[in-house]
């Protein structure tokens, strides 16, 4: 870890602002993605802006009647709050299933949204990796790559978003509230919100250099079964090998995501579209142009047989 | 005391506290964080200073440069050990690789400096600055490739040879009603014990004193003399807990010789934890191996013959992974063969973990024992049964010394319910799981080695016994006090227990289950000298002394045992020394295990839903700390069968997944209730404890009885290990 200054922001705005101010400048929320990578020097900030003093731990319901969740909620209490069990059920189900307890208290919802990937290569700094020294080269391909992506990936990088939550607020239609550092304030959808890869792997996410996150609102509730169903290899405390959050009509029609198989939470309209044909149609319209490695093959039967339980779980 | 005729009675056999669950002595120092692991001794020395290891990034070639002005200049730095300052250092003799590499790397993350700084942040901070060029070489880094390459390996003391050969084995198996050949795979495996290997080293003129976590004391301490040039006798090892070891500590690592480095040349105490990721790639694993198995049989299900070769890679100059060793011990059959081959990789050092050879070879023999079950269309535990044997089958004038496997089969099928289970596969369905049952034998070895002890009376009454052996969280503690009570006749709480320390008798050490067997018969030998001594100093006919109740008993006169030392302390000091029981008669300890699975006929996700054990294995000296032993074990073998792998780069020759995150080993929520039975016996051959090992018994063949488990539920075989839900998604029923 690099010795790194520190500061306590007193209001998003001034967090911004300083942020703003050194090149290399990062928030610390919960530190538990942020603090692992700097042991490690994956991640290398001069500087540290706590923003857990700025009261950005409230939810509240909003004019168009959905639900404010501010910046520093942590995944815990959003979880159990029962607003979100009532009419979010799909959210606070993909949150107890990341992580462990104790790290849920911890956990808050900007920094989970922003965590980073758990590409293994991603993880030792002697081996390149585009994402955290661009230009170095992509391990992963050829390499070991069970867990990487299927979708939205490119030459330069096939690592995958690793958060249960985000694909929970992908279905939902969340947005993400920001401040800039001149004070701005902005609403960025939560499909606009990850990037793909590209040319650029090292750019995860549409906010600018000290843009602070200051809240994520979810639109008035979906009627619906609300399905998180996450697969992976031990029955708790891993990262999904692949994710269904659904939310399904009487009728088997309704909305899905899929988690462990991009770069983003992974939703289409004409895979949507399929949901009534059932799992098979579904999945070969939210599958089409798949890239696998021959780690990851199995993740596309894996998905089509993961949305085929969630469509049974909904029927009864 | 030499043990050489089998025993016969004797005070332990009184059994009033040995035999008896008693909870652990050591307890509440763990569960209230007072028990000092090797980085947490913070008081025996002042003025500590922090290492931080650097691994080499490359897997095989030599360094051309290294920079370490940066780091020399960062602050708090007291000093840099590289191997060009270190001074002359010769290879332990236990050690494949060099503990400190350079210029020459062998694998990956071998060590190759320690930065010694004033705070662990500093070290490693610092570490981060050290810039190494390298000349990478191309190596060996793929078992399947370098397959038939590999050669016939030397015969060892835990191997045995490389070749055995009973009978006609080729002629046998052509003409064999049935036949079964087939090759297994079993990946390469983490120890991934919670406490990574530490420890705090600190010199006083020549002599050197390492606070550590060690499994064996007096290989560690004659290696450390040997790798710094020194005597023996200057140099001391403490290692009085141990956070789990599974094998990964039976030898001194990275961690020992940079601390003792990193001391000597800062004139400071130096402690030294290697980081997690270093415990994948800096230290030992067990090594992947490919497994045929071939067997023959007759119409009614009689092996006729039975082979097994074995592949596995390591080093140069480094030891085979022995899974074929128990084939030639478990099952009965006229014509026999094994064969060990071992390739060249240059990945990490590959070594002993818990139950080497047995756990990943009983994985495939049990598995195909199961396949040829189900080709006679016999009942898997019928057809074991069926060839069960009372010799060593290399060797019929060799008996077992007691082996009551087909009991643990009958009791385990009667408390498990096996006669509900169906032979053919993919019968039962229970909502979205495919349910399914297996069984397995468990089989692992007892083996006998020289342990001493020290046990001193003192002039409270109090009993101390000292010895060199080690508690690796399975009991050790108590299982030594519980002797030493039963055979001084005191209670528990008047024996103190000091332990894994140089300076005390060597002791067998913790490793091949044959801690707690060898060490209390340590314990057992050292109190025979101390009870003679007791009968001397009271005038005692030491022939017909009792001790108990916390008296000395002879004759109508009784003496309070206190009163013995009244005049000054007693010691007695001994060890076990064992003669040729073991080559007479062939000692080992039995299990049957059953496992019931869950397979989400979705998904393929595997769940155990139920887990049995019942095992033959001695005299259980304390049942609730064997259990633990056995439930940590069957737990290991979940693992092994389920999610266990360390991912190789077979392009750069590393292990990839080399932290808690990616090294998957099961939670809570994998295990479901487990259930163990132990099977009433007491082995006289063994010592005059009359025990045995199960540390490691509980981990073979389990990962067989859930694969079994796995097919029986799913219809789906899976020869290769870990059995992930991508080896069995082609299998299930079509999708709804
Ligand atoms: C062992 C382990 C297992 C895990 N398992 C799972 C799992 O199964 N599923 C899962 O989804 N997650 C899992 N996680 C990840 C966990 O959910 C994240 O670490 C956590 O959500 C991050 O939140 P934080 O508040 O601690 O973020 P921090 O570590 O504080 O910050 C993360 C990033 O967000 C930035 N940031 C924080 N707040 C703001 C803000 N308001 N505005 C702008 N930027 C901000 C920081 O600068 C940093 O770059 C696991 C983590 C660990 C350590
Ligand atoms: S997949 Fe992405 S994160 Fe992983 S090694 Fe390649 S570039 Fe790095």
């Amino acid at each position: 870890m690099r010795s790194f200054t520190y500061e306590r922001a007193a209001s998003p705005a001034e967090a911004a602002a300083a942020a703003a101010r050194q090149a290399k400048a990062k928030f610390i929320a919960g530190g538990t993605n942020l603090l692992d990578l700097m042991k490690l020097e994956i991640e290398t900030p001069g500087h540290l802006i706590d923003v857990n003093g700025l009261n950005l731990d409230t939810i509240e319901p909003t004019p168009e009647g959905g639900l404010r969740i501010g910046a520093l909620v942590r995944n815990t209490d959003l979880a159990a709050d029962p607003r979100i069990r009532r009419d979010y059920g799909v959210l606070s189900r993909a949150l107890l299933a990341g992580a462990s307890g104790q790290l849920r208290n911890r956990a808050t919802t900007a920094g989970n949204l922003l965590q980073r990937t758990r590409c293994p290569y991603f993880y030792d700094t002697a081996q390149p990796c585009n994402k955290r020294k661009p230009g170095s080269g992509c391990s992963a391909i050829g390499g070991f790559s069970r867990h990487l992506a299927v979708m939205g990936t490119s030459e330069a990088c096939i690592a995958t978003n690793p958060s249960d939550m985000a694909v929970a607020m992908r279905v939902l239609d969340a947005a993400i509230e920001t401040v800039k550092p001149d004070g701005a304030a902005r609403t960025i959808p939560i499909a606009e919100f990850h990037r793909l890869p590209g040319e650029t792997p090292h750019v995860e996410n549409a906010l600018e250099q000290g843009e602070l996150i200051t809240a994520v609102t979810l639109p008035k509730p979906a009627g619906g079964r609300h399905i998180y169903r996450k697969v992976r290899d031990r029955a708790s405390y891993a990262f999904a090998l692949v994710s269904v959050a659904a939310v399904i009509g009487r009728h088997g029609e309704g909305r899905f995501a899929v988690g462990g198989i991009a770069p983003k939470p992974w939703r289409m309209q004409a895979a949507e579209a399929e949901l009534p044909r059932g799992a098979k149609a579904a999945s070969a319209a939210l599958l089409a142009g798949a890239k696998t490695t021959h780690d990851n093959a199995f993740k596309l039967s894996l998905v089509e047989r993961t949305l085929g339980a969630v469509l049974h779980e909904a029927r009864g | 005391m030499r043990f050489d005729t089998p025993a016969t009675t004797n005070p332990i056999d009184q059994l009033k506290v040995i035999g008896q669950p008693t909870d652990r002595i050591d307890g509440p120092l763990k569960t209230t964080g007072l028990a000092r692991y090797a980085y947490e001794q913070h008081d025996v020395v002042a003025n500590q200073a922090y290492g931080y290891p650097v691994g080499a990034t490359i897997a095989k070639g030599r360094i051309t440069a290294m920079d370490l002005a940066a780091a020399r200049r960062a602050p708090g730095v007291l000093t840099i050990v590289t191997a060009e300052n270190a001074g002359k250092l010769v290879k332990g003799n236990f050690n494949t690789a060099k503990l400190l590499g350079g210029p020459e790397i062998e694998h990956y993350h071998q060590a190759i400096a320690v930065v010694v700084a004033e705070t662990f942040e500093q070290a490693r901070a610092a570490a981060a600055l050290i810039a190494v060029d390298y000349a990478e070489e191309a190596g060996s880094f793929d078992l399947a490739a370098a397959r038939d390459s590999a050669e016939k390996p030397e015969a060892s003391d835990f191997g045995g040879p490389p070749d055995t050969s009973v009978g006609d084995f080729a002629g046998a198996f052509a003409s064999a009603h049935a036949r079964l050949d087939q090759t297994y795979t079993t990946p390469d495996q983490a120890h991934a014990m919670m406490e990574p290997h530490a420890t705090l080293a600190a010199w006083e003129g020549d002599k050197l004193t390492l606070w550590t976590s060690n499994q064996m004391i007096a290989w560690g301490k004659a290696d450390v003399a040997r790798t710094l040039g020194i005597g023996k006798d200057k140099v001391r090892l403490i290692s009085p807990f141990v956070g789990g070891g599974f094998g990964s500590k039976l030898f001194v690592r990275a961690d020992a010789l940079l601390a003792a480095l990193g001391a000597r040349a800062s004139g400071r105490p130096v402690k030294v934890a290697l980081p997690r990721p270093y415990t994948f790639n800096n230290t030992t694993h067990r090594p992947a191996t490919i497994q045929r198995i071939r067997i023959g049989a007759s119409a009614e299900g009689r092996i006729t013959a039975i082979g097994h070769e074995g592949w596995s890679g390591d080093l140069p100059g480094g030891a085979p992974e022995t899974a074929v060793n128990q084939t030639r011990l478990i099952y009965a059959g006229e014509n026999r063969m094994t064969a060990t081959r071992l390739a060249v990789l240059h990945l990490p050092e590959g070594n002993a973990m818990r139950a080497p050879g047995e756990a990943p070879g009983m994985m495939a023999l049990e598995l195909a024992m199961d396949e040829m079950a189900e080709t006679l269309g016999l009942d898997p535990i019928a057809f074991r049964t069926l060839n069960e044997t009372e010799v060593d089958p290399e060797n019929p004038k060799r008996p077992f010394s007691q082996r009551q496997l087909v009991e643990c089969y009958r009791i385990g099928a009667e408390r498990f319910g096996w006669d509900r289970r169906r032979p053919h596969p993919r019968q039962v369905r229970e909502g979205r799981w495919l349910v399914g049952m297996g069984m397995a034998a468990g089989f692992r070895n007892n083996l006998l080695a020289t342990s001493g002890a020290r046990v001193r009376l003192g002039e409270d009454g109090m009993v101390t016994v000292e010895t060199d052996m080690t508690d690796i969280g399975t009991g050790t503690y108590t299982i030594v006090a519980q002797t030493a009570a039963e055979m001084m006749g005191v209670p528990l709480e008047s024996v103190i227990v000091r332990l894994g320390d140089s300076s005390f008798p060597v002791s067998a050490g913790s490793g091949g289950q044959w801690g707690a067997n060898n060490s209390t018969a340590g314990v057992y030998a050292a109190c025979v000298k101390l009870r003679e001594a007791v009968a001397q100093r009271l005038g005692f006919n030491s022939s017909d002394t009792v001790f108990a109740e916390g008296e000395v008993r002879s004759g109508n006169r009784s003496v309070p045992l206190a009163q013995a030392a009244a005049s000054g302390a007693l010691t007695g000091e001994d060890s076990i020394e064992y003669g040729d029981l073991a080559k007479t008669h062939q000692q080992s300890t039995f299990a049957a295990h059953f496992v019931e699975v869950g397979v989400d006929a979705f998904t393929a996700e595997v769940r155990v839903r139920r887990m049995l054990a019942v095992c033959a294995a001695g005299r259980i000296l304390n049942p609730k700390s064997a259990r633990s032993q056995v439930i940590g074990a069957m737990t290991m073998g979940v693992g092994a069968a389920l999610m266990e792998e360390l991912a190789v780069d077979k392009r750069r020759g590393f292990f990839v997944n080399h932290d808690l995150a990616g090294y998957e080993v099961p939670v809570h929520a994998d295990i479901p209730h487990q259930e163990v039975v132990f099977l009433d016996e007491a082995d006289p051959m063994s010592s005059p404890m009359k025990a045995k090992g199960v540390g490691e018994l509980g981990i073979c063949g389990v990962g067989a009885a859930v694969a079994n488990a796995i097919y029986n539920a799913s219809g789906t075989r899976v020869r290769h290990y870990p059995i992930t839900l991508d080896k069995l998604i082609g299998g299930l029923p079509e999708n709804v």
